[in-house]
């Protein structure tokens, strides 16, 4: 079974956010890029399911700017067999204008199973996957905190709002992964010295018109310097009068 | 021009996200124009008319026996069907567990552009902008929308609901064409976390802990807070990643965005990660032993001190209040 991990290359989760000159995208100077955190269990799980089955091809797919090839050499020293950079240097198409680009590279490899986090940490749209599922046709459950594949049936278990839903779906199908869903492993020695060795293909991402249009990337209002109330358990009549008396919520 | 409303109902009980959504698309007919109109995928009517009040002219019912439980093809082609009927200029979702499963189907449906956890919509130089944070909420992202309708889900509860006293919305069937038996995903259960358990993302007060605590034995001390303050039980990534709390619970960047009226930090330093999570909360209460901690400069009260010692003095007072009230 061919299975495919759509990844993305992210500013990490440390970085003071600046907006640029244009004022609508981010200002990439000092800035360190990961792998999305969210597609590491989306990797991880795919790696598990060749793993369990004793072969296939886990292929790792991207769209992104040159700089998201060392992040596809990382996904590759994981364990992914090959990976394929869809190319764009727009610096934040939305959601639809991804998964077309996915979609019509997807659909020539026919996977069994296509793997995406439940969102980038970037721009948080949390949509590439259910769009990227509508567009091949294919069922899909998203935010998985558990998974199971027995035959051609995927059981996921996904937490919505006090419970969890548990969805069965028939392969093909695609899945988004949330954190929870497993332990990703770290690259080994011969995992990085082996990805050496592996293939990037390069493409232009074919991405169509934009959906959305960025107006701005703006800064939150700064919250206004709060006050101590005091020290130790001594303050809890000041801090229980405040609540109830200036901010009104309790 | 209309608004379409996605009204949303598990077990037969419409969720105050939806309520949410009606009252800001209200505010927004008042730009836009009218009139808002909702869609409601169920099993049977769980009291559609009484929404009049929270807003709404007209709701759409879509009943198909499939539809007692969340069904994502079978919600988004009524979904569509609404739009179809109603051909609105702006279609409106909560971004709930369903809310935000949902909106990116029917916008790929649509072929449509969606902004998603949207936390203000405006109407400027005659166009609509939505704001959503992003990175976690580092950073506030401006959208409009070349197409049309154009598709937001709102982060809940930062919108208001509107109440408009004795209105009654009218009822009408929406028929759709869905073969549930086709599907080839379906949810075939539910599991509740628990009677009563409201996610962190609605509720109203959220206490969190953080690595202060020293062990995952000691979040008693957190649970019992909350349970004076009626809040739901939040945990800081740290506490997380070392298997002390549940996922579902996390909040900040990989984890939750909070917006309640009254978030209390305790034993959290307020890495930039969870800060980006919580600080659009409308108060923010840290309890910490160092007062050089960063959860000090987004806090609005602060006390400085053993939260072995503060908490259960909070909790006693909160207590106390509660018997007097």
């Amino acid at each position: 079974m061919i299975q495919v991990v759509c990844v993305k290359q992210v500013p990490d989760t440390e970085t003071r956010v600046k907006p640029a000159a244009d004022g609508r995208s981010l200002d990439p100077a000092g800035v360190t890029w990961v792998l999305n955190p969210y597609d590491e269990y989306a990797v991880e799980q795919a790696l598990r399911v060749r793993e369990q089955q004793g072969g296939g091809e886990v292929v790792a797919l991207s769209v992104g700017g040159a700089g998201a090839q060392t992040m596809l050499r990382n996904v590759l020293a994981l364990g992914a067999d090959r990976a394929i950079l869809l190319r764009t240097d727009l610096p934040g198409p939305d959601g639809l204008a991804v998964a077309r680009a996915l979609a019509a590279e997807i659909r020539a490899l026919a996977p069994g199973l296509v793997w995406l986090g439940r969102q980038a940490v970037d721009d948080d749209q949390a949509q590439v996957g259910p769009i990227l599922a509508e567009l091949l046709g294919l069922p899909c459950a998203t935010v998985a905190a558990a998974f199971a594949l027995a035959g051609e049936t995927a059981t996921v278990e996904r937490d919505i709002e006090g419970g969890r839903e548990i969805v069965e779906l028939t392969l093909p199908a695609v899945i988004t992964a949330d954190k929870g869903l497993n332990e990703p492993r770290y690259a080994s020695l011969k995992g990085i010295m082996a990805a050496k060795k592996k293939t990037i293909a390069e493409k232009p991402a074919e991405l169509g018109e934009p959906n959305l249009e960025v107006v701005a990337l703006e800064l939150p209002p700064a919250r206004a310097a709060g006050r101590v109330v005091g020290q130790g358990a001594a303050a809890v009549p000041e801090l229980v009068r405040v609540l109830r008396e200036s901010a009104k919520v309790i | 021009m209309s608004i379409l409303v996605f009204v949303e109902q598990r077990e037969g009980r419409v969720r105050s996200v939806s309520r949410e959504a009606l009252g800001e698309a209200t505010r927004l007919a008042a730009t836009l124009g009218g009139p808002v109109i909702g869609v409601c995928p169920a099993v049977a009517d769980p009291g559609l008319a009484a929404l009049g009040e929270a807003g709404a002219e007209k709701v759409l019912l879509a009943v198909h026996p499939a539809f007692d439980r969340y069904d994502a093809a079978g919600y988004a082609q009524a979904a569509v069907a609404a739009v179809a009927a109603v051909r609105p200029a702006l279609v409106l979702f909560g971004a709930s567990a369903m809310g935000r499963d949902l909106a990116p189907r029917v916008a790929a449906r649509l072929g449509v552009g969606l902004a998603t956890d949207c936390t203000s919509l405006a109407v400027q130089d005659g166009r609509l902008v939505a704001a959503r944070p992003v990175y976690a909420g580092k950073a506030i992202q401006k959208v409009a929308f070349p197409r049309s309708p154009a598709l937001a889900s709102l982060r809940p509860k930062v919108f208001a609901p509107v109440s408009v006293p004795g209105r009654s919305a009218a009822v009408e069937a929406l028929a759709v064409e869905h073969d549930a038996a086709a599907a080839r995903a379906r949810v075939v259960r539910v599991a509740a976390a628990g009677a009563g358990k409201v996610d962190v993302t609605e509720a109203e007060i959220v206490v969190s802990g953080g690595r202060g605590l020293k062990g995952p034995e000691h979040f008693k001390l957190i649970e019992d807070l909350a349970e004076a303050l009626g809040a739901s039980v939040g945990a800081s990534r740290a506490v997380v990643d070392a298997g002390w709390r549940p996922h579902a619970e996390q909040v900040g960047q990989t984890g939750k965005t909070v917006s309640p009226k009254l978030y209390v930090a305790v034993g959290i330093s307020g890495a930039i990660q969870h800060l980006a999570g919580m600080s659009s909360s409308r108060c923010i209460v840290a309890i910490n032993k160092d007062p050089e901690a960063p959860i000090f400069k987004v806090a609005d009260y602060g006390i400085v001190g053993d939260l072995f010692e503060v908490v259960p003095a909070l909790t006693e007072a909160v207590r106390k209040l509660d018997a007097h009230a």
